[in-house]
């Protein structure tokens, strides 16, 4: 009833004894996360919460493994290199939390994650969040209102915002709608899982019913939403709303995503692409929630 | 700015081996004379923007001789195209041009994978050629693990038509070129055109070279003012506010003018967002009821309090707008109270006087709109608080509302009093600012409730008086978070002994130009 977490999932984190990491840790653990152990090089022997903390990853490993996903918090110049050591102690999912890594570390983690068949989200993400299991992350900021703001259910939720990824889930909630997994993939221009990804697990996954989507502005993900389903490869429906249709070209949206360069990108060729391939396009972010009860009522 | 000009793109390319035509940047007709007789040719001239397409806008001009490359120059210094305002021109020697090329690179987000593209057709935008030529362009993904071979390099030219000596030398430029995108963390890339010389040269004739802006700062070199994407110079304004960013590593603030001198006829408003797609949803919401926009502005990613006061009087310092408009995504996962007081600081500060709408929804929406709503009942303008179940439509047209009840009071900007630290007073410094505690005062004090707002445990009671619990360099390095509340505390419940000093490089200055000039 779940992609990508639940609450089998044994997670490691990384950077666990930061000002972040702290804080997100005891969110994880309190909604039910399975969090086994952390790393901080140079800190190795502390207890987080009850949580072990390890120099590296290897001998995390060995006394507290297998792990099956990593959350990094570490600061951003220092996230490839967390990355790439989860990935060559064989963790298949990482969630890199940082804003500002650079774009060419992205890519290599890209690469790395490639060769040993691992996935990852983000970065510059709020994470993600099965209702009821697990959280990867820091969506809900504590485990009380997670709990209160989004219930299990059959909506598959993606989004290119953090905030807006908890707004439309805490909105479904609000009209009775639980969700299966909610999932930020990060406001950065290369990210590892991106939408047409994410909505393709939806799509394999048997709970998700229906897929609600937020893209914005700016790189090609949601016309390779618009590919996939002329191709036949998602059959769900989906609710998108596209946000920035204010944005001039050529000046960055706060998201270093959020650029329209030249005539690529732009709200008008999102809309389009979408509409054309079937998508419920709504026009105001208040409407996703409606059109969901409305579509619903149907399946 | 992460955009290179022309002039510094080609210092790389030529610093690695690429072939660029003889010349120099200058930044005054008498420079051009001097740098035109020293290249002793017919001289190319190029304004320093970052525009494309320059020829058509009269950009780009050519000389005979050193005077009358100086004549051509004097009408371009200082000259408007589009959004800037020319203060350099690139004087070249004139290429004897017998063929053009494209040559670039990008990322592409698809692939995710730097994608270098060649066609042997220059001179217009690479869609257009890809539109007109599509058997004249070849495009490659590039494994960041692997390289870009040399012999990839041939074989993406040969499929564009070229062979022999000419194949070699562009695949090689080709290759240098990725190792320059690599070296300096390019977002993009291009040489367009890539020219043939009669003289049988391959020299890059412009360049555009983009850094990612995350990647600035391994960059001190670049000598990059300011790592944002924009399609003109930076404001003055935008420059103070990139200065707090850069030294507050807590949570992102990203601000930006939409217009630089706002007039009072329009229905301008300080815009505030928190996150970027609650940011877009609300710009969004606010012009679709008729409002434009000064600023965009987004604090986000966990910021501290003294990061949104400061954000607040950084939109402030923007005459003639006529309501203040803040608003995230509405469900935020941040503890919504430290925003809060990040605006009651500051909008006391400034005494307020024009309308502001305030939604901070998400974790601890109910204290953060309460601390709003006790705090700022008594400033001049109404300040309206709202949560995660009213929508930004509602709140937007709540703004409208309050403009119209309020007669349409125009924004002033105020000046920055010189501050002095108070004599006497016990002080300790924080990551971005000083506090001080007026010992005197606290003999009054019945309370002693900054003790409990303190809930990260910096203060503690010594002899009946607020002091350090912990060690100052503790404090300064990020342990007191700047979340205000013992200040708020004591300047609304108490005897007003404390004040969090919270400077703002420039801010001061730059209030007193702008006052200046208006009279």
């Amino acid at each position: 009833m779940a992609i990508l977490v639940n609450e089998k999932t044994r997670v490691l984190i990384q950077g666990i004894t930061g000002r972040e990491g702290r804080t997100r840790t005891k969110l994880m653990k309190e909604y039910g996360t399975n969090v086994v152990a952390g790393v901080t090089p140079g800190k190795g022997g502390d207890e987080v919460f009850g949580i072990p903390v390890f120099d590296t990853i290897e001998e995390a490993w060995e006394k507290k493994g297998p792990f099956d996903a990593s959350v990094i918090f570490v600061p951003a110049p220092l996230v490839k290199d967390a990355a790439l050591e989860a990935i060559e102690n064989g963790i298949k999912l990482l969630v890199l939390i940082p804003d500002r890594v650079p774009i060419y570390d992205v890519l290599e983690i890209v690469q790395y994650a490639n060769e040993k068949n691992a996935k990852f989200v983000g970065p510059n993400t709020l994470g993600l969040l099965s209702p009821g299991k697990a959280i990867l992350g820091m969506i809900g900021g504590r485990a009380e209102t997670a709990r209160q703001w989004f219930k299990p259910g059959f909506v598959g939720v993606c989004s290119r915002s953090g905030g807006i990824t908890s707004a439309i889930s805490y909105y479904l909630t609000q009209k009775g709608l639980g969700q299966s997994t909610i999932v930020h993939v990060g406001g950065d221009p290369i990210i590892g899982l991106s939408l047409p990804e994410i909505i393709k697990l939806f799509e394999e996954d048997e709970h998700t019913k229906l897929i609600v989507m937020f893209g914005e502005i700016g790189t090609t993900q949601e016309e390779r939403v618009a590919d996939l389903i002329e191709k036949g490869e998602i059959t769900k429906p989906i609710i998108a709303f596209i946000g920035g249709k204010a944005a001039k070209s050529g000046t960055r949206f706060s998201h270093a995503g959020a650029i329209i360069e030249g005539s690529r990108g732009s709200y008008e060729s999102k809309v389009k692409r979408l509409k054309e391939a079937g998508v419920h396009i709504v026009d105001t972010f208040m409407d996703i929630s409606k059109k969901a009860l409305e579509i619903s009522r149907n399946l | 700015m992460a955009r290179l000009y022309e002039y510094q793109s080609k210092e790389l390319l030529k610093n690695n081996g690429i072939k660029i035509p003889q010349g120099k940047v200058a930044s005054s007709p008498e420079e051009v004379y001097l740098i035109a007789k020293e290249i002793g040719k017919p001289i190319a001239l190029k304004i320093q923007v970052w525009i494309t397409g320059r020829a058509d806008l009269g950009g780009i001009k050519f000389a005979q001789n050193p005077e009358e490359a100086r004549e051509i120059s004097k009408k371009f210094f200082g000259m408007k195209v589009k959004n800037f305002i020319v203060e350099k021109v690139l004087v070249e020697e004139k290429l004897n041009i017998e063929k053009e090329f494209f040559a670039g690179l990008i990322i592409d987000d698809a692939k995710k994978s730097p994608l270098i593209i060649f066609s042997s057709v220059g001179g217009t935008g690479i869609e257009e050629i890809a539109k007109e030529h599509p058997t004249k362009i070849s495009k490659h993904y590039i494994s960041l693990l692997k390289g870009f071979k040399p012999y990839e390099a041939r074989n993406l030219v040969r499929k564009t038509g070229v062979s022999g000596k000419l194949l070699l030398k562009i695949s090689n430029i080709l290759v240098q070129l990725y190792k320059v995108a690599i070296k300096y963390d390019a977002r993009s890339l291009e040489v367009n055109p890539l020219v043939l010389t009669s003289e049988q040269e391959v020299i890059a004739a412009d360049c555009h070279l983009v850094v990612d802006d995350y990647a600035v700062f391994r960059h001190p070199e670049l000598g990059i003012e300011i790592a944002r994407e924009f399609d003109r110079p930076a404001t003055e304004l935008e420059k103070i506010a990139y200065q707090v960013e850069e030294k507050d590593y807590r949570g992102t603030f990203y601000f930006f003018q939409m217009i630089e001198k706002p007039n009072s006829k329009e229905n301008y408003i300080g815009f505030h967002g928190a996150g970027g797609g609650g940011s877009m949803m609300s710009m969004d919401a606010v012009l679709n009821r008729g409002f434009k926009l000064a600023n965009y502005c987004d604090t986000s990613g966990n910021p501290p309090a003294s990061k949104v006061y400061r954000a607040a009087k950084i939109i402030l310092s923007q005459p003639n707008i006529i309501g203040y408009f803040a608003s995230g995504s509405g469900v935020a996962s941040q503890e919504q109270f430290h925003s809060a007081r990040g605006f009651v600081k500051a909008f006391t500060e400034e005494n307020l006087s024009i309308p502001a709408v305030i939604r901070l929804g998400g974790n601890y929406e109910e204290k953060a709109i309460e601390i709003l709503s006790t705090y700022l009942k008594n400033i001049l303008g109404s300040v309206e608080g709202y949560g995660r179940d009213d929508s930004p439509d509602f709140c937007a047209k709540r703004l409208n509302k309050l403009i119209e009840e309020g007669g349409r009071i125009i924004h002033k900007v105020n000046p920055i009093k010189e501050f002095h630290e108070p004599e006497d007073a016990y002080s300790f410094e924080t990551l971005t600012g000083k506090i001080f505690i007026d010992h005197k005062k606290c003999v009054k004090c019945k309370t002693k409730g900054c003790i409990e707002e303190c809930v990260y445990g910096v203060l503690k009671l010594e002899n009946s008086k607020p002091v350090l619990s912990i060690d100052p360099m503790e404090v300064k390095k990020g342990r007191c978070t700047e979340c205000l509340a013992c200040e708020i505390f004591c300047q609304f419940h108490e005897q007003k002994a404390i004040y969090i000093h919270l400077p703002i490089p420039g801010l001061k200055e730059y209030r007193e130009t702008l006052l200046r000039n208006k009279e």
